[in-house]
């Protein structure tokens, strides 16, 4: 359970990336937080992790405020991808992946296990031995995931985890990653700004324009009651699109 | 040619430890500050600009710089000598730091930010960020900035010979003077040498870590260099120098070994000698720090560093009591005997029985066309011609005087190095130069001296220097003293040109040897 309580961030003395936001993701959720590009979607999920921390108001894992935990414990149990995948480029993919139970200090034998136990998860078993650079754009976001999995993390935080993938790749990555999300009973917050991927993956939407809330609920509760005139044109352009898929196969 | 080869695995050794020394020392200040300013800019820019500043120090001038600041802080406040290893190895590291600090943050900033954010979003902590990530990922980028630190090191080195440092600019330095060219040649080959073999192996360690393979190779071939260079090389070549050819009886010295010192001029390269025969013959063990500054020299024996070597009355009633001329040549001497004595405990064998003055020379043929036969001669007609002079003429005391004394303005002046300032004036390139009265190129080179009449040039009587130290120790009394006015200016411009000449060309030794034979020295003490 992730709890956002009046949350804000300033960067600028007098600009708001994110301003007064308030919602609550329920365990076993798939969110995805929608918006443009500078609406503040990205400080929003940065601060559940407290690589950014707020100017005000509280966040909260599991019911504690994120501020009482030391920010490297803290990311230890949560799961982090970002879209440039950031694997460490001299370290296998094994070694990449084993890097969060390395520094929690578990054993050789647990630590291989888990590895081979994430691989075969995402999909690339017998990887291990290779480096980052051996691998494909979708593979490198695969092993992304499995490293952010490794510690057995409760919670994953994508940042537009699959922006720089070509479209086959992207769907592919999406069904593994709900298929993921479920069968671990995670609770998953994803940014995007891809309006299709949010509304075919998540539970739940949280629109986020120009550092606001603008609505927050499941897919056909923001299609059929928009509460909000960008929430209203948002799922109007959705709607046109699926509508002139509709017409051109008929 | 082979005793230069011989000669030559000290020097290199020592050249080796200094550079290895200044460089890890340079890498210690370097790494840490870098990884401290490295995201700081504001921080960055200060420390490189300094970095920088350093750099454009001339390395001559760094490294006397040095002496001046470790002998004026007392050794740092760790009483450390302001003489040979301390100060060279400080202004080495200071230069050694500017490529290792910018290459360091530049590889540093250099890594993917994408990554820097995924490391810390996984949990690391600032300093697993540089172990795991930073520094192995700017590895490539810092060892090339070691690398370039490491060949400019091995040639800067070669500057700390007259800060009294023994390393292969002793060979350079000497070469140059006595115009020794294979001497000099076997020098700048033996650093260059090092500095090529040094920067292929780093640049092998540079290549294997951009490409991530393993790098125990070439550090093994590193190690292996370095060992060979620093513990087999001083044990090979050598001995035989320090073998005594005693053949005197004297009394059991207290004193067993004694250091000399010598200026980078090649009379000091042969008197230097003229002491170390002498001394050998009583049994007294001799180190030898030559090419040392004038200054550096004196200053080496006032604070012991070195016991003996051989200075000028003239310059030390200049440069160091700032008296000025126009003294009679006996008063000179004895004030400066007294002062010596009393300000530094320094004792005085007496003159050498020959002046090496500064003397004001131009060519035969000019002096014969513009009547010259004074200095003053020159005054109507200074501000046609050119003056040369050695590195220290024209901030010399006695360059002020002649020129106060006699009213001369020069159209230019050029410093040379003295090896090459006679060949400048026969050559034409300069009309007038600073010349040393006991030279034999003056007459080589078909140069007269102009006469001194106002006694602007102060006289300049060769004299024995001794520490405190060895100033009382019978042998070394029964070795020196009996060379009190026994070396004549004709004797001593013989053997300088024999060491100088181009044709039959001797060493400083085989002229000490035979300036000893014709000096004709009593037996005993």
């Amino acid at each position: 359970m992730i709890t956002f309580a009046g949350v804000g961030k300033r960067y600028q003395p007098d600009t708001w990336a994110v301003h007064d936001v308030s919602f609550e993701i329920a365990a076993g959720e798939l969110v995805a937080v929608l918006g443009e590009s500078g609406s503040g979607k990205t400080t929003l999920l940065k601060m559940v992790n407290r690589l950014v921390e707020p100017t005000r108001g509280t966040i909260l894992v599991d019911g504690k405020s994120v501020r009482e935990t030391d920010p490297v414990e803290l990311r230890r149990t949560i799961g982090y991808v970002i879209q440039q995948v950031g694997l460490l480029p001299h370290l296998t993919i094994g070694a990449n992946v084993a890097m969060v139970p390395k520094l929690l200090g578990w054993d050789e034998a647990k630590t291989s296990a888990r590895v081979e136990e994430l691989l075969a998860l995402v999909g690339l078993p017998e990887m291990s031995q290779r480096y980052p650079d051996q691998l494909s754009g979708g593979q490198r976001q695969r092993i992304g995931v499995a490293r952010a999995l490794a510690a057995k993390s409760k919670i994953m935080l994508l940042d537009e985890p699959f922006g720089g993938l070509d479209p086959i790749t992207r769907v592919a990555l999406q069904t593994a990653l709900k298929k993921i999300h479920e069968e671990l009973a995670l609770t998953t917050v994803i940014v995007t700004h891809d309006l299709v991927e949010a509304l075919t993956l998540a539970d739940r939407i949280a629109i986020v324009f120009r550092g606001a809330l603008k609505q927050f609920g499941t897919p056909s509760e923001l299609l059929k009651h928009p509460a909000d005139p960008y929430v209203e044109e948002l799922m109007g352009m959705a709607r046109q699109q699926a509508e002139r898929l509709a017409s051109m196969s008929a | 040619m082979s005793e230069l080869v011989r000669g030559l695995p000290p020097l290199l050794a020592s050249h080796l430890e200094l550079v290895l020394i200044a460089l890890i020392a340079a890498v210690l200040i370097s790494m840490p500050l870098a990884i401290l300013v490295a995201d700081r800019p504001r921080l960055a820019l200060p420390v490189v600009t300094i970095a920088g500043v350093i750099q454009t120090i001339p390395g001559l001038a760094l490294l006397a710089l040095m002496v001046a600041i470790v002998a004026g802080t007392g050794g740092l406040g760790l009483g450390l000598a302001p003489f040979g290893f301390p100060p060279a190895v400080i202004a080495l590291t200071l230069y050694a730091i500017l490529p290792i600090l910018r290459n360091a943050i530049t590889g540093l900033r250099g890594v993917d930010p994408a990554v820097v954010e995924a490391a810390r979003g996984m949990g690391m902590t600032n300093g697993q960020l540089l172990r795991i990530v930073q520094l192995p990922l700017a590895a490539p980028v810092i060892a090339a900035g070691i690398r370039t630190a490491t060949v400019w090191t091995v040639g800067a080195a070669t500057l700390a010979t007259p800060v009294g440092q023994v390393c292969l600019g002793n060979y350079i330095f000497a070469g140059l003077q006595t115009r020794n060219w294979s001497m000099l040649i076997a020098g700048v080959i033996a650093a260059a040498g090092l500095a090529v073999m040094l920067d292929l192996i780093l640049g092998a360690i540079e290549h294997r870590l951009a490409a991530r393979k393993p790098v125990w190779a070439p550090i093994g071939a590193l190690a292996t260099l370095i060992v060979l260079g620093i513990a087999v090389l001083p044990r090979i070549g050598v001995g035989a120098v320090a073998a005594p050819i005693a053949t005197l009886h004297v009394e059991q010295s207290a004193v067993k070994s004694v250091k000399l010192g010598a200026k980078t001029f090649t009379e000091q390269y042969v008197l230097v000698e003229v002491l170390k025969q002498r001394l050998a013959k009583v049994g007294v063990g001799v180190e030898v720090a030559e090419s040392l500054g004038s200054v550096v020299a004196f200053d080496a024996l006032a604070q012991g560093q070195i016991d003996a070597y051989v200075d000028y009355s003239g310059t030390l009633w200049i440069t160091q009591m700032k008296r000025s001329a126009a003294t009679p040549r006996w008063r000179v001497l004895t004030e400066v005997e007294a002062w010596l004595a009393h300000d530094y405990n320094i004792r005085s064998l007496g003159s050498l029985g020959f002046e090496n003055a500064y003397a004001i020379a131009v060519k035969r043929s000019l002096a014969e066309k513009l009547h010259l036969r004074t200095i003053g001669d020159l005054a109507p007609m200074s501000r046609t011609l050119a003056m040369g002079g050695d590195y220290e003429w024209f901030s010399r005391g006695e360059w002020a005087s002649i020129r106060r004394a006699y009213g001369l303005a020069f159209a230019r002046t050029a410093t040379f190095d003295p090896a090459l300032l006679y060949d400048a004036a026969a050559r034409g390139e300069v009309d007038v130069i600073s010349a040393f009265s006991s030279d034999g190129r003056i007459a080589a080179n078909d140069l007269i001296t102009l006469e001194d009449p106002l006694a602007a040039l102060p006289p300049y009587d060769a004299m024995i220097l001794l520490a405190p130290r060895v100033a009382n120790d019978p042998n070394v009394a029964c070795a020196l003293a009996p060379l009190r006015g026994k070396i004549t200016v004709e004797l001593m411009r013989r053997a300088n040109l024999m060491v100088d000449r181009e044709t039959d060309k001797q060493t400083p030794a085989a002229a000490a040897a035979w300036l000893l034979g014709e000096a004709r020295l009593p037996d005993g003490c």
